[in-house]
């Protein structure tokens, strides 16, 4: 299995750690929504950044790190087809170690039924290009290409 | 988590006076919801004219909201901002809504039913 490749060591790039925890997520997202490279994207394609990094770290610090927070690593390099990135958690694999599909639930179903989750995988599919996912090392890997228009 | 809520005839309109609506206070905005939205008319207006952001958890605490009102209440949306709406968009939750431009827009759509 090959690891997710390294991502560029760009000047403007932005490397962060944080904690996974909800509230942690949310600052770590207005911190990197304010700098470069996110903060030279437009409104649009920074709300979809914005979209997908908040569904990839809430998912570590819900699944990965169930019993509690545990470090995350954020590196975000600008390229010609929009924003890198890359996410390293030392939590629990994906089951099965594959990325899950992001199947949207059914919603034409009865009031009672319709679903009150399973959209985050679905977002971040609908939302990235070259999604990929390594567990290396008792590492978790992921890594996608936020496209500069979308 | 700010809500604001007006009741009209035959409307309930609620405001939400945060910018977001995300995993760190999506549980606590569904509470909130069923506490100002427990007694009133049957019309419920969520206006999210505010909400610039809205993740997968924000997004299933509005469809929780749906289905606490039950089958004889109705929630409509109000006010989708870019980044909510393509939220909306994306899942498909867009289709089982009444979303309004605007929350002035849903109350003259109840003024003239």
């Amino acid at each position: 299995m090959q690891p997710a490749r390294e991502s560029d060591k760009g000047a403007e790039g932005l490397h962060l750690v944080l904690q996974a925890s909800p509230l942690a997520v949310r600052d770590s997202l207005l911190q990197m929504l304010a700098a470069p490279p996110l903060s030279d994207l437009s409104p649009d394609a920074r709300g979809t950044a914005e979209v997908v990094l908040a569904e990839v770290l809430n998912n570590i610090a819900e699944h990965a790190y169930p019993a509690g927070p545990g470090p995350v690593a954020v590196a975000l390099t600008p390229v010609a087809a929009g924003t890198h990135c890359l996410v390293i958690d030392q939590g629990a694999a994906m089951p099965g170690d594959r990325l899950p599909e992001g199947r949207l639930p059914i919603a034409d179903s009865g009031l009672e039924d319709l679903p009150e989750g399973g959209f985050g995988w679905h977002l971040i599919h609908s939302l990235t290009r070259d999604l990929a996912y390594v567990r290396a090392g008792g590492c978790n890997r992921l890594s996608f290409l936020l496209p500069r228009t979308g | 988590m700010q809500l604001q809520t007006q009741t009209r005839p035959k409307l309930i309109s609620v405001t939400v006076i945060e910018d977001r609506i995300d995993a760190a206070t999506a549980i606590q905005f569904k509470e909130k919801m069923r506490e100002v939205t427990r007694n009133g008319p049957d019309r419920v207006v969520l206006d999210l004219a505010r909400v610039q952001f809205l993740d997968s958890s924000g997004l299933g605490a509005i469809v929780a909201v749906k289905k606490l009102l039950g089958p004889d209440r109705v929630l409509e949306l109000a006010g989708l901002t870019p980044t909510v709406e393509k939220v909306f968009r994306l899942t498909r939750m867009d289709s089982i809504f009444t979303i309004h431009a605007s929350l002035e827009i849903a109350v003259s759509h109840a003024a003239s039913a």
